[in-house]
């Protein structure tokens, strides 16, 4: 699973908690979703995650794509990850 | 399990429309997002043919859906305009220096002219020199009193007609909260508004051809076209109160995705009373500066800027509470 942050995702308020991109190797049970997240936030994370999480989803104004389509068609925190899966996160709160 | 695009029927679908619910491919959805915007020119009449249009670029993702959009639709249906892209340099070194890149590689990408104006050649300061002086408060106001003003000297240097912004449906919907949460009924009205005609000497007319188009969808178009754009926010101080708007609006959408659009409905059907007292905009004699004044009131709104613009030119720096005065002003 690749997992790819683009910029901006993790940042503003002065957080700099940056994320480019990384692999993920996960083996079975498969991952959905919600598990990914919750490994992001734990791991990445240590500063200010209410920027990127809200409850157990992705904030609002966080657009994710996995395999470049909207994860809103994919069945969002329920879907099961793949390997081989390309999963980008854009947000959308900055820059005019 | 992939979903199919629900307008061909062809191709996987790559993303569900906030404004509509329809899933989407890729190339169903460039269709659909340009002739909505297409739709909002030729509607709102924003544009004749043979006028000089400049869009106002500053490298984010809004300005540069847009120079897209416009160009691709100048082409398509042939509106006759001459397009350039027009940005301000305001001085913040590791913010505007990099965004002002991706605008000159925009503008071989998007074969438009360009021209930069800065702060530094109109007033003879940078905002990195305020924030020196003044500190991290109320940048963003203060620096978009200037922005505004900076547009329309541009504009003029290269006689343009209408300057055009990549204000879109989110944008405008917040606005439309702050307004209200401030009681800012004159400002209301104007930032629903989808073109304002020029309002007093030096202001150049101004439209918004991205008004009703979703943030999302601005974000993916650029995603999926693979549209060069810089997103970092600004390094001084973001707008607090603007944040909360913003907060709270997204929060709104995830609810009822239609709430962005509800609330522009709701800024541009509203009413004023009879008899309630409206504020005018004047052009400042002093500096050029369009103003807003309090009508009626005694004194109370007038001295805002002009007290404070002699000490700004001269770089002396301001107090809190002038801070606070010079608040409340356009976005
Ligand atoms: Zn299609
Ligand atoms: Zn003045």
């Amino acid at each position: 699973i690749r997992v790819h942050c683009g910029r901006g995702v993790f940042r503003g308020g002065g957080s700099q908690t940056s994320c480019d991109s990384f692999e993920f190797h996960r083996g079975e049970p498969s991952w959905d979703m919600k598990q990914l997240l919750a490994w992001i936030r734990v791991n990445l994370l240590k500063e200010r995650p209410e920027l990127f999480v809200q409850g157990d989803t992705v904030r609002p104004g966080i657009l994710v794509l996995i395999n470049d389509a909207d994860w809103e068609l994919m069945g969002e925190l329920e879907y099961q990850l793949q390997d081989q899966d390309n999963v980008v996160f854009i947000s959308t709160l900055h820059g005019g | 399990m992939p979903v199919q695009c629900s307008s061909c029927g062809q191709n996987r679908a790559a993303l569900k429309r906030p404004k509509t619910g329809h899933s989407l491919c890729r190339s169903c959805f460039f269709w659909a997002f340009e002739e909505e915007v297409h739709h909002t020119i030729v509607s709102g009449r924003l544009f004749s043919r043979g006028e000089t249009v400049g869009i106002g670029a500053s490298g984010g993702k809004d300005s540069t859906v847009l120079a897209h959009v416009l160009k691709v639709l100048n082409e398509r249906y042939d509106y006759g305009l001459k397009l350039l892209l027009l940005s301000v340099d305001e001085g913040i070194t590791g913010y505007r220096d990099d965004s002002l890149e991706t605008v000159k590689r925009n503008q071989q990408q998007y074969d438009l002219p360009l021209k930069i104006v800065s702060y530094e050649e109109l007033y003879g300061w940078t905002m990195d020199a305020i924030v020196k002086q003044v500190g991290l408060k109320n940048n963003c106001t203060f620096c978009g009193v200037f922005r505004r003003q900076a547009l329309d000297r541009g504009a003029m240097m290269l006689n343009v007609d209408k300057i055009c912004t990549g204000h879109n449906a989110d944008d405008v919907a917040e606005t439309v909260l702050m307004n209200v949460l401030r009681g800012d009924i004159a400002r209301l009205r104007r930032c629903t508004a989808i073109s304002t005609a020029s309002d007093g000497e030096g202001a150049i007319p101004r439209c918004k051809p991205l008004k009703y188009a979703y943030e999302k969808e601005i974000v993916l178009y650029a995603y999926f076209k693979k549209l060069d754009y810089f997103s970092t926010e600004c390094i001084y101080s973001p707008n607090a109160y603007r944040g909360h708007a913003r907060t709270f609006l997204k929060d709104l959408e995830a609810v009822r995705p239609s709430a962005i659009m509800d609330v522009i409905h709701s800024g541009e059907n509203l009413s004023v009373r009879e008899g309630v007292k409206m504020p005018v905009q004047g052009t400042c004699s002093r500096c050029g500066y369009i103003s807003s004044q309090a009508l009626g009131l005694p004194k109370l709104g007038i001295g805002k800027h002009h007290r404070l613009h002699g000490k700004i030119l001269a770089q002396q720096p301001l107090t809190q509470e002038e801070e606070r005065k010079l608040k409340a002003v356009d976005f």
